[in-house]
């Protein structure tokens, strides 16, 4: 929603991100994927050249893409594809404890908000 | 348009594209392939929010037109900025936080992330320059392949009202970088 709103602006904007379904669907000008789990958008932690490729890569579409464009980054997850199974995975063993972390999620967020925690 | 996307995913792409989450399929230029279909982070979500109780499914923001703007000079003259959903502020309790611009040369080592939802069994956010450009830009524009990094950047949170962020936050990012003069950003959501 950012990106747009700038894009709107005379501020070409990219999105170098890991979340495919959420960008796209927000409908953004340029977008670079990267196919790693979410919480490294620019590539492994640690890896400058991963990262230092997937920022060139983003200002590289910005410089040529002429309408929204979709490029799906280089950079791969070399620790097996478990992750993509794994995450927010609901299965009979954790279940109860979604339930009550839901319970206890909204008793926090009333509590934070009866504290004057909000905007 | 058509879409151009390595022939192993493409039956499953079209699928993918056209599943009853995107009632209004936006039209994209494709560019490279992917090996596996990307993960379903949207129904991910609506089920893990499901079994918590919660009875009212998050509505992600869904548009078909797509705003566009050309660059109109090259990038070696370009200012360039970056916007992140790290919070550089953690002290700001959760529900406070506004979207805000920062100086640069006063960026945290590190960034709150814990409240924010990524991998944290797949991986870490130890490493500050994995979610956020700044190091790489630097060096982008010392190689002349930018114009200039911008003196500031910017946080944008990861809100539920969306109102907020249209209303607001995405607002006040663009007055400042309208102020900064920036041409291009660069967003990073975690």
């Amino acid at each position: 929603m950012t990106a747009r709103e700038l894009e709107s602006h005379g501020i070409a904007t990219v999105i170098i991100g890991s979340g495919f379904d959420i960008v796209e669907k927000c409908g953004v000008p340029r977008y670079l994927h990267n196919d790693i789990p979410l919480g490294n958008p620019l590539g492994h932690p640690y890896s400058a050249t991963e990262q230092h490729e997937s920022v060139a890569s983003a200002l590289e579409l910005i410089e040529q893409a002429l309408v929204p464009t979709i490029r799906f980054g280089k950079v791969k997850w070399n620790e097996g594809e478990a992750w993509r199974a794994n995450y927010m995975a609901i299965t009979d063993a954790n279940r109860e404890a979604l339930r009550l972390a839901g319970i206890e999620n909204r008793r926090s967020r009333l509590e934070q908000i009866e504290k004057g925690e909000k905007r | 348009m058509d879409l151009v996307v390595c022939e192993a995913i493409k039956k499953d792409w079209e699928n993918y594209l056209l599943k009853e989450d995107l009632p209004v399929p936006r039209e994209y230029k494709i560019e490279g392939g992917l090996e596996h279909e990307p993960v379903k982070y949207i129904e991910k979500t609506r089920s893990y929010y499901e079994a918590q109780g919660f009875d009212r499914a998050y509505k992600w923001s869904d548009n078909s037109a797509i705003p566009w703007y050309q660059l109109s000079k090259p990038l070696s003259e370009c200012n360039v900025t970056f916007v992140v959903t790290a919070v550089p502020d953690g002290t700001i309790p959760k529900l406070s936080r506004q979207g805000g611009s920062f100086a640069l040369d006063e960026i945290p080592e590190t960034f709150r992330t814990d409240e924010l939802s990524w991998d944290k069994q797949a991986t870490h956010t130890r490493d500050r320059e994995s979610y956020i450009p700044m190091v790489a830009l630097q060096q982008l524009a010392a190689a002349g392949i930018i114009g200039s990094v911008s003196a500031r950047y910017h946080f944008v949170p990861t809100e539920y009202s969306q109102s907020n962020t249209l209303n607001s936050d995405a607002p006040a990012i663009r007055d400042a970088c309208i102020t900064d003069e920036v041409d291009i950003a660069i967003l990073v959501p975690l």
